[in-house]
């Protein structure tokens, strides 16, 4: 039952990502990838890692693709929408999915992937304090680190988006 | 007698259930339409609806006058019209959107009341069981992840209908309700910081934060509200913008927008917007009591162990989940009677007050909030 959970679930995912590349509509686009999240919120359930599954429905699901339709909307991007296919996409989607296999492949030959322990794992992703504590000691660093970038970014969209009157505004 | 229920698969017994609160649920969405109208009428001195009545109940002498000045008939009547009307669908919108947007707005409308628990009953050993269809750790997280999705109802039917005031309804929703959702989540930290006391496993459960408010003691005892008033005052207010109400009614705004996202909609599909927008208004009043109005203790400081003793019912678990349901359905509804007394009371925002008001005021404030509750919280429970 697990088994069959898994590959429906990873399968829709899979499905509903290609679904975003292809699809011409980049509001269909959004919707698929609405999708996509929704399955991979349904594997995050079946490692018992429900507070993650519902994270990503709140965050990813609830606001950014909600945003996404925001953008798409305001722009209208009907006519943008058709671009044919161009030599240079298919050299990169070549030299991309090189770089995939090999990341992947190295990995697995050499990550040296033990089986997790499963009393941990789940530890980890159901309880809301573990996970917490979690994230203050051992991973401090990375959230830190994850949280200045987001920072710069912001910043980075503020500088860009705001329509300077002249040079003193700048300064 | 309940024998044959338990026999049945889990799964059967779980779609029972489920199915059971759909029909408290959707039922409820519709008699608070037909009270909304009613109350307005009250609010504006006026009679309000008060024709329709079935005839074999008109002979019944004085109750079938009083039933029909009562307006009750019209919530049936309203309900049948709607569903025996023509369905239109303009000729110039996305088919495919334009149908699944209504059914996306019932969907998570639906959803979040797995996890919102409605009532309690008490063991043997006296430890409190809430009634609830999926008692999860993450309650208010799955509440608030579920609910966000609803968002994309009011976007995709404003962008299919391919017409401009319905879009800028849509648009105008998908950016409120973003913002809002910010300081909603940040106000309710404070309630799970105190509930999750050291050495207390972690949980967002919304049975847990009555459970901390049925507590014995002056502080134990007290509801939420009376503990954390700017908590709940964020939430309150975060919580009519989510569930687009007045004065928040940005994506409606019937004096600007005609419909707002709904203009084009007729029939069936337009009913179920609002019986989506009324299931969020019973929900989202429904954490609320749970959060700061103490959930089914009666009183504060009167828990319901306390209140089943003096009615002398202790001892029969049916009676109390039954009293406890029926305490918590009360709040639920003096609640949503708070919501159209200040939707008939206080004018629409316009546009840029919203967003000030969401940006520049409750999320400083809900921040704040939070780092004060922090601090206090650090100092009582070390």
């Amino acid at each position: 039952m697990a088994q069959i959970l898994f590959y429906a679930f990873a399968l829709f995912t899979l499905a509903c990502a290609v679904g975003v590349v292809v699809n011409k509509n980049a509001v269909n686009a959004a919707m698929c990838l609405l999708l996509s999240l929704v399955g991979v919120a349904g594997l995050f359930v079946q490692l018992d890692a429900y507070l993650l599954a519902f994270l990503l429905l709140l965050v990813y699901a609830g606001a950014v693709v909600a945003l996404f339709l925001f953008i798409v909307m305001l722009l209208d991007m009907k006519d943008t929408a058709a671009h044919g296919f161009r030599k240079i996409s298919g050299f990169a989607s070549v030299f991309a999915l090189g770089l995939l296999v090999t990341g992947v492949s190295t990995f697995v030959v050499r990550g040296r992937l033990t089986t997790p322990n499963p009393n941990l794992a789940a530890a980890v992703g159901t309880d809301l304090k573990h996970y917490a504590y979690q994230l203050f000691t051992t991973y401090l660093l990375p959230v830190q680190v994850i949280g200045f970038l987001l920072l710069i970014a912001m910043l980075g969209v503020i500088v860009l988006s705001k329509r300077w009157e002249g040079l003193d505004d700048i300064k | 007698m309940f024998d044959f229920f338990f026999q049945l698969h889990p799964v059967i017994q779980g779609l029972a259930k489920g199915l059971a609160v759909i029909m408290v649920i959707f039922p409820l969405a519709g008699a608070c339409s037909l009270a909304e109208r009613k109350v307005s009428a009250w609010m504006q001195g006026r009679p309000g609806p008060n024709r329709a009545i079935v005839p074999w109940i008109a002979w019944i002498p004085l109750l079938g006058v009083f039933l029909q000045k009562l307006g009750v008939f019209h919530l049936m009547s309203d309900g049948g019209k709607l569903l025996f009307k023509e369905e239109p669908v303009p000729g110039h919108v996305n088919k495919f959107y334009f149908i699944l947007a209504p059914a996306l707005a019932i969907m998570p409308a639906f959803t979040t009341v797995t996890v919102v628990p409605f009532g309690a009953y008490f063991d043997a050993a006296g430890a409190a069981i809430p009634l609830v269809l999926a008692d999860v750790d993450i309650g208010l997280l799955a509440v608030f992840a579920v609910s966000s999705l609803g968002i994309y109802s009011l976007i995709l039917a404003g962008w299919a209908s391919n017409s401009k005031y319905p879009f800028l309804g849509g648009v105008r929703a998908s950016a409120q309700l973003i913002s809002y959702e910010l300081a909603m989540t940040m106000s309710v930290i404070p309630v799970f910081l105190w509930i999750n006391a050291p050495g207390q496993p972690g949980t967002m459960s919304l049975a847990k934060a009555v459970e901390f408010q049925s507590l014995p003691g002056f502080w134990g005892g007290s509801w939420f509200i009376l503990l954390m008033p700017l908590s709940a005052l964020i939430f309150l207010i975060s919580l009519f913008a989510e569930t687009n109400r007045h004065p928040f009614d940005m994506a409606e705004s019937e004096s600007d927008l005609v419909g707002g996202f709904h203009t084009e909609y007729g029939a069936f599909k337009w009913s179920l917007f609002f019986v989506a927008e009324y299931s969020h208004m019973i929900i989202g009043s429904g954490v609320f009591v749970l959060l700061f109005l103490g959930g089914w203790n009666p009183l504060p400081w009167v828990p319901l162990s306390t209140a089943a003793q003096l009615l002398g019912v202790a001892g029969l678990p049916l009676v109390v989940g039954v009293l406890s349901i029926v305490i918590f359905l009360a709040k639920v509804v003096a609640m949503v009677f708070f919501f159209m007394w200040v939707r008939w009371t206080v004018p629409r925002f316009r546009y840029d007050q919203i967003m000030k008001l969401g940006w520049q005021k409750l999320l400083p404030l809900s921040i704040a909030n939070l780092l004060f509750y922090a601090i206090a919280i650090a100092v009582i429970q070390k």
